[in-house]
This record gives structure tokens, C-alpha cells and sequence, in this order.
């Protein structure tokens, strides 16, 4: 007995309200923003300079006493925030303490870090110091840190769109790039809204929802690619809804062990990565949406080049008829096994560079 | 048609073989790691029977590279330091001073009286009394300088010579400046490790990055103050003319002479007006030690260097019954009369030492001082504890989304599902002897690249087993449906996991540190993932399709 978690079949038609899921993306990605525009996002020092001291303590922890005793020390902004965790012991009492940039400074001096120190204990016998973990990035490097992160953010985007226009075409590098622009802006929105402490890490994090989101759109195009030959008169929505339907198991398969893995990590991996953590299950979540509901969507507004020499009806293609560059070209077995009807029409010209690797692996055996 | 060649199966074992053999070690991380420091002391020549008991305690025929840990994982300190490259040009030009005095006095005919004027620390402006001659004292100027090769081979002069009016200005050229940059930063790094390898930490990482920074990180250190207080401070060391005391703190030293508080608590509010030239600087000493003055107090036992001791045996000799200054980082520590020469080539520096301060100031003198002042941008530091904690916790983490991504692929793909997990043991196993025999960092983001990849690293075998499922309905013999779902696979397993390695090269690239990690484990992962599943499980199926020969296959 098999667990499946799809049906063998499906035909699911994702694309009889496609407007309305593109709509919706859409209304999502003004609230990402407007979420932005309202409330920002809660930078880390990281970005914005400044100091965090995590501490920990035998007992249970005051907030208020804590902000009290630090009131004195006239440190400027200070957010002071318990921390909880499943994974903490009884007398494990955490709480993270941010301290603005200090005037003229780039990073914070110790005296700063032991005056809080001293305070702390003061009011509270059972602090733990030297504290757990004590980070101060100044205002310099924090600069260099937002810039160095939009530009890598920025080159993912722009080094996996060469390389899906590459291997496909430009309307699937638009339509795949559509949707990772998506899954970035709605888990910068997320994280607006959220208030969750937007850091270093969480770049990463970014940067790797740009991974799996793209893993996911390719894996949908590369079987629209190869429908799009084999089924070379079927309008271009049929075809997505075929592609899609046919991959389907394997997208929830692979979403699903993602997601165990970093479930697991989210509950037992402790506080310090959770944030990391949940941009990565958002981003997993929305990527797997995006590559049906936007990267495939404006597919099939943008339409694709159909290899079909004869005019015949271009239904769900708006512009697909009107522009007839290069063709695709089928590779050799393609046209003895999967569409012998195909492989006369078609004319053998160039070899396209978008098969190198499938002839890479025929050579295997 | 399912075959796989002979050597391609012992090629693709022995890759697998071997990429677990460099991940042993890590199983037995302490006792490897004891071993590994007890041969490196034994290399260093320090060889006892406790060492080699150590040293044997992991066989040394067997790999013994180990993954490092990222310091949030084994706790440490972390700073990136800024060094302030002018303070070396305004050295280098107070020093190239004297040089210009003694060259231009002979010819008091052409230039007339010469008088150093106050500058900005970039450059060296000089009046001459007589303006007409400013061409012959350019002249002059000129003939100083010493030429140098630029990076493009043109030689170039290390000092740009110009005039203002009766105002000889002298600047270093950009060449100069180049390659003064160079040897500060080299100095600067040269005198960090010294310095922190004095204080006994172990493998410290000392970098440059960029023009002027430098990066260091102090695995077991609790803060990071311990280390700003060993490499803060230039300890800066020299024995300076006294001019005067005062205790006006606005007081003109003037040209030639400075003016600086002294460091003593028992002399609060007096300054010292002082030659700028020193008689001899820290940088003739060959060793300082610890110990106590003759009343008990902490103070410093230094010895000069043969040239060193010459300078301050020909000026003590000269000026027995004046006071001269020991001077530390601008700080006055103490201002002695000479009271006879001193010939011996050693010294003692006493001042309002505690016992800490004196070994400190011992060991800073030892190292050698910093070229330039370090400006701290950023600092982090992570307590043992908590590296520990998440060390547990990540490994929790990554023992559950184990089981359970095995669990359920087991229950998916039943037989086939068995042949992935094993691929994705040895996947994981093959990550860890990829970081091992690359010498690479583990960090916090690293584990959870490592638990993303055992959620993804199964996506390849998942698209080839969905693909094969697909053949079989087309109802073509078993064989077939299984080379073609690998055959029609590749090429999505292929794209999708290129754009993901793209990224992970991306974030290696422009990421830091922790980031960093997270990159590597990335991409080790899509690389082994890739290779596991390709490789691995399709020859785990073919030996099994092999032996079976089924009629049917259920996937």
C-alpha cells in the first residue's frame, strides 16, 4: 500500500480562472507593499547598526525592571524582548536586548556592554555573564551590509533569468522570474507585517526561496517544454494544465519532504534560526504556488513560439501566433517513440542548445 | 538496456566509499581532534608521552580532517577592525623631517633659514627665508627621493615636491601611498597574530579583507573585549627629550615638541612638553618581561637590540641630569633623571602599573607595536553555551527531518522509496566529507542548509520515480519505463538544480561568515544530491533489477 498524497490521475484545470489567481497574487504583493510602506521593516543591526546582547538568567525575567535598569544608563533606543523557546530548560530565562548606535561610535565599546552588564545584575541575582552573545555591527558596515545584499539579491534574479532564457525562452525566464519576484516580495511583506527581526540571515533565506522557487518553475516548464513538442496542436492552456497535472505529484511530493525537514527545524532547531527558518517554510509554501499560479499564468498571457508551421486556432495564446521565430527542435528518440506525426513536420535545422543535457544522460547507458 | 558497466559501478562505489571514509572522523569529533593538536605539537617539537598517547588515539593512516565550526556554533569572538592607514603617512613624513633639515642646511646661502610649519598630517611644509631659492630647495628635496616601481613598472619618486610661495610642501606620492598601505597592512596582521598568539588562543583566523580591514575571529573566548584589550591598543613605545612640565593643558609646546599627559595617577592633571623625535622607539627592543621595581611594584624588565642600545647608551651619556620620557601611546608613564649612563642595554619601566597591566603592557611590548590605530566596526561574540545549544538542537533537528523525510518516503515509493533513502544517507554523509577534506566552516545557517537539503536532495530521485511511474502507464516493459524516467528526468533535475546552485554561489560570494556556511552546505548539498541520485540509486536499482528480474514493478 502506497501513501499518495495526489491521485494517480488528476486534470485539475488550473487555468479556467487563471485572471483571478494572477489578481490575487497581485492584491497580495500591494499589501506586501503597503504593509512596507506603513509600518517598514524591523531591521536588525545587521542593517541598521547598533548593538544586541542576548541574555540569560535563573530567573524569571521582568521586562519592565530590565528597561528600568537600563533607563539610567541613557543608551538611546533600547527594545528589550523575552525570548521563548521549546527547547529551553525551566531556568532558562532569555531575553534580547537591542541598543541603538551609539553617537560617534562604530562599534560599541565594552564599557557600554559591562555597564549593562552591571545594571542587569543588579537588579536581577541570577544573570548569567558574561552574557550568551553579544553583537554590535557599526553604522559603516551596516551600509556596506544592505547595499552587498540587494546586489546579491538582485544578481540571483538577474543570473537565473540569463540562464532560464537560456535553456527556454524568453517568455518562460519572464514568467519564472515573475514568480520569484513574487515569493520575494510577498516574504519581505510577511516579515513587514509580522515584525519579525529582518537580518543577515534572512537574505539567505531570500536568496534561497529564489532557489526552490526557481526549482519548482523549471521543473513545471521543462514538462511544458516537452509537451509543448509532443503536443504540437493542443492550445498552449491545455498543454499547462497538462504539464502541470502530470507534475503535480512531484511538486507536493518534494514540497512535502521540504517542508518535514524544516518543520523539524522550526520546532527543535532553537530560537536562534527560527526566524531563517520560518522565511524558508513561507517561501517554500509561496514559491510552490508561484511556479502554478504566476510563473505558468503569465505563460500563458505572454503565450509561447508553437512549432506548428500551419496557422491553425491559437486559443489561450494572445500573442503566440503573431511572432514565429525559431523553432523547437525535437531530439531524435523524441520522434520515434513519444510523436512519430511530429518528427515529419518538423524540420531538422539546428540542434538547440536547449537539449545539451538531455543528450548528456542518454549517454549513460 | 539496464546496465551500468563494470568499472562505472566500482567508479561510482569507490567515490562513495571515499567520501564517507573523510566523514568518519567527524563521528569521533573530541577524540580526533585531540589526536590532531597532539601532532601538531609533536611537529612543533614538543614531543612527551602524554602528547603521543593523544596523537594515537586516532589511527594516522585514517583522514583526519574535521569540519570546523563556525563560531556561533563553538562560541568566540569575531571582529572586523578598520586600521587608520594616514596615521602611517604622518609617521613617515615627521620622519623624512630631519633627512630634509640636514640637506638643506649646508646650503643657507640659496634658501636661507629653514622652519617647519604646522601641517594637517598630510604633508610637510617647510619656510625658507628666502623665497628666491624655493627652485634650489625643490631641487634639493627632489634628490631625496628614493624611486620606486609602481604596479605598471614606470618608476616613480615616493614624495611629490611642490611649493607655495616661500612654502616647500612635500607630500607622498600615490605610489608611495600604495605601497605604504601594503607593508601597514602586513605589519598590522603580522603584529595582531603575534599578539594573540601570545595570549594562547587557539586557531585564531587573522585576515585582510579589502583595502584597509581586518577581519579576526578568537574561537573560546567569552567576549570581546579581551581581544579589542590585546590589539586595541598600538602600544606605541618611546623614549622622548623632556622639554618641560606643566599643568596648563593648553600650554603651546611648540614647533618640533608635543605636548602629553602622563599616564601616572599619582601625577593627575600634569603634562609633559616633549621632543617629537624619539631617542629610541619599542621597535629596538628584543624582549620585555613582567616583574617588580625595587619597592614592589609591577613594572616592565626590557632589552634593547645592539642599535637600540647604542642610541640610548650615546644619549644617556650626553645628558646625564635631565629628565627623559617613557612614553606609551601618547601617555607619559613615567619621566626619570638620568643618572648615569646606561650601557647595559636594559631597562626597567615602572609607573602605576596593577600586576595585569604590566603583563599586558610585557606582552604587547614583545609582539611589537601597531603601525596604525584600528577602528572596531563590528563586533560578535557568542558564548560556548549557546554555541553548544545549538549545536544540540540542530542536531536534533536534523536526526527528526532524517526520519521522518525516510519515513515518508518509504511509505510513498515502498522498495524504490528504499533506495532513495539509502542515496540520501550517503548524500548526507558525502556533504560532511566534502566540508571535512575542504577544510570548510560548519555554521548555524550551515546545519539548516544541510536539514534543507535532506528535504530537497530527495526532489531528484522524486522527479525520476514520478517519471518512471508515468512510463509504466504507457505500459512498456519495466526496464524501459525505468532508463526512460531516468533518461527524461535528467533534464529538469539537471536546470532545476543548476539556478539553485547559481544562487548558492551567489550568497557564497557576496555572503560573510555565517551566511557563508549556509552557501557551502547549499551547494555541497545540490552537488552530492544531484550525484547521489543520478549515480547512486540507479545503480542500487539496477543491481536489484539484477537479481529480481521482475515482470512488473511497482513504484
Amino acid at each position: 500500500m502506497r501513501l499518495r498524497l495526489v491521485p494517480k490521475e488528476t486534470s485539475i484545470d488550473f487555468f479556467s480562472r487563471w485572471k483571478i489567481w494572477l489578481g490575487i497574487s497581485g492584491l497580495l504583493v500591494v499589501l506586501a507593499f503597503a504593509s512596507y510602506a506603513l509600518q517598514g521593516l524591523n531591521f536588525g543591526i545587521d542593517f541598521r547598526g547598533g548593538t544586541t546582547i542576548r541574555t540569560e538568567s535563573t530567573q524569571p525575567l521582568d521586562v519592565g525592571v530590565y528597561r528600568d535598569a537600563l533607563a539610567a544608563l541613557e543608551l538611546g533606543d533600547v527594545a528589550i524582548s523575552e525570548v521563548f523557546d521549546p527547547t529551553f530548560g525551566p531556568d532558562q530565562n532569555v531575553a534580547q536586548i537591542r541598543i541603538q548606535a551609539q553617537e560617534g561610535e562604530e562599534s560599541v565599546s565594552g564599557d557600554v556592554v559591562a555597564a549593562v552588564g552591571d545594571a542587569l545584575s543588579a537588579v536581577d541575582p541570577g544573570l548569567k555573564l558574561p552574557f550568551p552573545s553579544v553583537e554590535s555591527v557599526g553604522p559603516k558596515v551596516s551600509g556596506e551590509l544592505i547595499q552587498t545584499a540587494i546586489i546579491a539579491v538582485l544578481l540571483a534574479i538577474g543570473a537565473v533569468l540569463i540562464y532560464i532564457w537560456l535553456r527556454f525562452e524568453w517568455q518562460f525566464a519572464l514568467g519564472a522570474v515573475a514568480a520569484l519576484v513574487h515569493d520575494v516580495i510577498l516574504t519581505i511583506g510577511i516579515f513587514s507585517e509580522l515584525q519579525i527581526r529582518f537580518d543577515l540571515a534572512i537574505i539567505a533565506a531570500l536568496l534561497t526561496i529564489v532557489g526552490y522557487s526557481l526549482n519548482d518553475t523549471v521543473v513545471v516548464f521543462d514538462r511544458v517544454r516537452e509537451n509543448l513538442r509532443k503536443y504540437k496542436k493542443r492550445p498552449l492552456a491545455e498543454v499547462l494544465n497538462l504539464s502541470i497535472n502530470e507534475t503535480l505529484s512531484r511538486t507536493v511530493m518534494t514540497s512535502v519532504t521540504t517542508l518535514l525537514a524544516l518543520i523539524s527545524l522550526f520546532v527543535l532547531g532553537g530560537d536562534v534560526i527560527r526566524g531563517f527558518v520560518f522565511a524558508m517554510i513561507w517561501g517554500v509554501i509561496v514559491g510552490t504556488y508561484s511556479s502554478i499560479f504566476v510563473a505558468s499564468a503569465i505563460l500563458l498571457y505572454l503565450g509561447v513560439k508553437r512549432d506548428w508551421s500551419k496557422q491553425s486556432a491559437s486559443a489561450g495564446t494572445q500573442f503566440g501566433a503573431a511572432d514565429g521565430g525559431t523553432q523547437y527542435d525535437i531530439p531524435e528518440r523524441f520522434r520515434s517513440k513519444d510523436a512519430p506525426g511530429a518528427a515529419k513536420k518538423a524540420d531538422g535545422g539546428k540542434k538547440g542548445s536547449d537539449d545539451a543535457s538531455d543528450g548528456g544522460g542518454g549517454g549513460d547507458d | 538496456m539496464l546496465k551500468i558497466e563494470g568499472w562505472k559501478r566500482v567508479l561510482i562505489w569507490g567515490v562513495v566509499l571515499f567520501g564517507l571514509l573523510l566523514a568518519v572522523p567527524n563521528g569521533f569529533y573530541g577524540q580526533v581532534e585531540r589526536s590532531n593538536d597532539a601532532e601538531a605539537r609533536i611537529e612543533a617539537g614538543f614531543e612527551d608521552a602524554e602528547t603521543l598517547t593523544a596523537a594515537a588515539g586516532w589511527p594516522s593512516w585514517m583522514p583526519s580532517g574535521l569540519v570546523n565550526l563556525g563560531l556561533d556554533l563553538r562560541g568566540g569572538a569575531h571582529l572586523l577592525a578598520e586600521v587608520r592607514l594616514e596615521e602611517v603617512y604622518e609617521t613617515r613624513l615627521d620622519a623624512f623631517w630631519p633627512e630634509l633639515r640636514d640637506a638643506l642646511r649646508p646650503e643657507r646661502d640659496a634658501v636661507g633659514t629653514i622652519r617647519l610649519q604646522e601641517s594637517d598630517g598630510t604633508s610637510l611644509r617647510v619656510r625658507i627665508s628666502r623665497p628666491e631659492g624655493i627652485a634650489r630647495a625643490m631641487e634639493i628635496a627632489r634628490s631625496l627621493a628614493t624611486p620606486l616601481q609602481s604596479l605598471t613598472g614606470a618608476l616613480q619618486s615616493d614624495i611629490d615636491v611642490s611649493a607655495d610661495g616661500d612654502i616647500l610642501i612635500i607630500r607622498l606620492s600615490e605610489a608611495e601611498r600604495a605601497a605604504t598601505d601594503d607593508r601597514t597592512m602586513a605589519q598590522t596582521l603580522e603584529i595582531i597574530r603575534r599578539r594573540i598568539d601570545a595570549a594562547g588562543t587557539r586557531e585564531p583566523t587573522i585576515q585582510r579583507q579589502g583595502e584597509r580591514r581586518v577581519l579576526i575571529q578568537v574561537p573560546g573566548i567569552g567576549s570581546a573585549q579581551e581581544i579589542k584589550d590585546l590589539i586595541g591598543v598600538p602600544a606605541l613605545l618611546t623614549f622622548q627629550p623632556v622639554v618641560g612640565r606643566t599643568t596648563d593643558p593648553e600650554a603651546v609646546p611648540g614647533v618640533g615638541n608635543e605636548l602629553l599627559p602622563s599616564a601616572d595617577s599619582r601625577e593627575d592633571g600634569i603634562f609633559y612638553i616633549l621632543e617629537r623625535t624619539p631617542v629610541v622607539t619599542g621597535e629596538t627592543l628584543v624582549n620585555a618581561q613582567p616583574s617588580f621595581d625595587q619597592n614592589g611594584n609591577p613594572s616592565v624588565d626590557f632589552r634593547f637590540n645592539t642599535t637600540g642600545a647604542r642610541d640610548f647608551c650615546d644619549y644617556t651619556s650626553a645628558n646625564i641630569g635631565s629628565p627623559f620620557a617613557i612614553v606609551l601611546d601618547s601617555e607619559v608613564v613615567s619621566a626619570p633623571t638620568i643618572q648615569s649612563a646606561i650601557c647595559g642595554g636594559s631597562g626597567q619601566i615602572t609607573g602605576s602599573f596593577t600586576i595585569e597591566e604590566s603583563t599586558q603592557l610585557a606582552i604587547l611590548l614583545r609582539a611589537g607595536s601597531l603601525p596604525a590605530g584600528l577602528d572596531f566596526l563590528e563586533e560578535r561574540t557568542v558564548g560556548p553555551d549557546l554555541g553548544q545549544d545549538s549545536i544540540d538542537a540542530g542536531t536534533i533537528a536534523c536526526i527528526v527531518a532524517f526520519i521522518a523525510v525516510l519515513i515518508f518516503m518509504g511509505l510513498s515509493y515502498g522498495l524504490f522509496g528504499l533506495f532513495a533513502n539509502v542515496a540520501l544517507i550517503i548524500n548526507v554523509g558525502l556533504i560532511f566529507g566534502l566540508l571535512s577534506s575542504l577544510g570548510a566552516t560548519l555554521t548555524l545557517p550551515g546545519i539548516a542548509g544541510i536539514v534543507l537539503t535532506i528535504g530537497m536532495a530527495v526532489d531528484a530521485n522524486v522527479l525520476i520515480f514520478e517519471r518512471i511511474r508515468e512510463e509504466l502507464k504507457t505500459a512498456k516493459g519495466p526496464a524501459r519505463a525505468i532508463e526512460l524516467g531516468y533518461e527524461k528526468a535528467l533534464s529538469a533535475i539537471i536546470d532545476a538544480n543548476i539556478t539553485t546552485f547559481i544562487t548558492a554561489v551567489i550568497l557564497w560570494l557576496m555572503g560573510s561568515g555565517p551566511v557563508q556556511g549556509f552557501a557551502v552546505t547549499l551547494g555541497l548539498g545540490i552537488v552530492t544530491s544531484v550525484f547521489t541520485a543520478i549515480f547512486v540509486t540507479r545503480l542500487l536499482i539496477v543491481i536489484w533489477f539484477e537479481r529480481a528480474r521482475p515482470k512488473t514493478v511497482e513504484v
